[in-house]
């Protein structure tokens, strides 16, 4: 049984997640949780791979031809359009946390309301 | 907690998920060889009762039609939400300086930078339109012919042109995209019984005008989808003109 693929995924996750923790640049941590949620495009693209499959495109490939599954192709087009739109609104409120704070470390935030 | 002892706890922390992440690996369908029944079951549905080749486009807007409204209006929400968070700290003048500052940069980009940005522009445009209206033949669509057209758009802004004028228009196509989608989802619920259902003609299978409603969701996304990407794009754009003012 070839667990590599999962494990990627999994390696992808933590290191995203490592990453978010020790963060000292807002923009630098909306990057690490865009590497974490990779992880789960090669969890679900991995999950729906069939040994020797084909792209589940029909337009030249005569039907019955075993394809890999196309259910979480879509589901992963969903994922990647989802990570885009949090990715687009945490810059912009990294950008308005700059404006105010006058840092980008998420550590000097707290400090500088007081 | 200084940064020392936070990395140890996460550390441990992440070693602990690891350790579960990779039993749980244990658990999944061997790789290769999926185990779901829709895998199969979705070919034959999309390929003699909807119409379409690309099986990946019959279940986005199709079989999944509901999630991908809801995932359209997140993209909207989404677009809107930065739009307003970025221009909420920003006074009007402060935008109109930064059209000038951006004119009076515009002036000095180099002349092949110039040249490069506006002979891509009408290619990746064709492209663009390519992917968006070939999306239920081959693969793409409206989400990856979008944001094609949004990199034409932002070339042309790379090359020193401002597309703060046309804006509105921006604006404008983001929210005729996100609506046409919305009218098509309830037009299957007046003329065919069901949302999301298909009302119009299927067309013969291969062809550039098939599927039924699915080619015209397609325009509807990528409308959409480019008018977000673009208005996003933008505003941090202006952003980097109006913090360069202040150093």
């Amino acid at each position: 049984m070839n667990v590599a693929p999962y494990a990627v995924a999994a390696w992808l996750l933590l290191v995203g997640i490592y990453g978010v923790v020790t963060s000292r640049h807002l923009v630098h941590l909306v990057l690490c949780l865009a590497v974490a949620q990779a992880s789960t495009y090669v969890l679900l693209l991995g999950i729906g791979y069939r040994t020797g499959g084909r792209a589940p495109i029909f337009f030249d490939i005569p039907p019955g031809t075993p394809v890999v599954d196309p259910v979480v192709q879509a589901l992963t087009l969903t994922d990647v359009v989802v990570e885009a739109t949090v990715s687009a609104v945490l810059l912009a409120l990294a950008v308005q946390a700059h404006k105010r704070f006058g840092s980008a470390d998420p550590d000097r935030l707290g400090e500088l309301r007081g | 907690m200084t940064p020392g002892i936070r990395r140890g706890i996460a550390v441990a922390a992440l070693a602990g998920l690891g350790v579960a992440l990779l039993a749980a690996c244990l658990g999944l369908p061997d790789f290769g060889h999926p185990r779901g029944p829709y895998a199969t079951e979705v070919i034959p549905i999309s390929l003699h009762e909807r119409h379409v080749t690309s099986v990946v486009a019959a279940i986005t807007f199709d079989i999944r039609g509901i999630d991908t409204l809801g995932e359209e209006l997140i993209l909207f929400s989404a677009a809107a939400g930065a739009t307003v968070l970025l221009r909420s700290q920003r006074a009007e003048e402060d935008a109109r300086e930064a059209i000038e500052r951006h004119h009076a940069l515009a002036e000095r980009t180099p002349a092949p930078v110039r040249g490069l940005g506006a002979a891509l522009a009408g290619p990746l445009l064709v492209l663009g339109v390519y992917i968006v209206a070939h999306g239920q033949l081959t693969p793409g669509g409206g989400f990856q012919g979008g944001v094609v057209l949004a990199s034409a758009f932002l070339l042309v802004y790379a090359a020193g042109h401002f597309i703060r004028g046309p804006v509105s228009l921006v604006e404008l196509g983001e929210a005729a995209g996100a609506g046409a989608y919305v009218l098509i989802a309830l037009g299957g619920l007046v003329f065919a019984g069901a949302a999301m259902e298909n009302f119009l003609p299927y067309g013969t299978t291969g062809e550039l005008l098939s599927g039924g409603t699915i080619p015209v969701l397609n325009v509807a996304v990528g409308v959409e989808v480019c008018g977000a990407i673009v208005l996003i794009l933008s505003e941090l754009l202006d952003q980097a003109m109006l913090r360069r003012e202040d150093r």
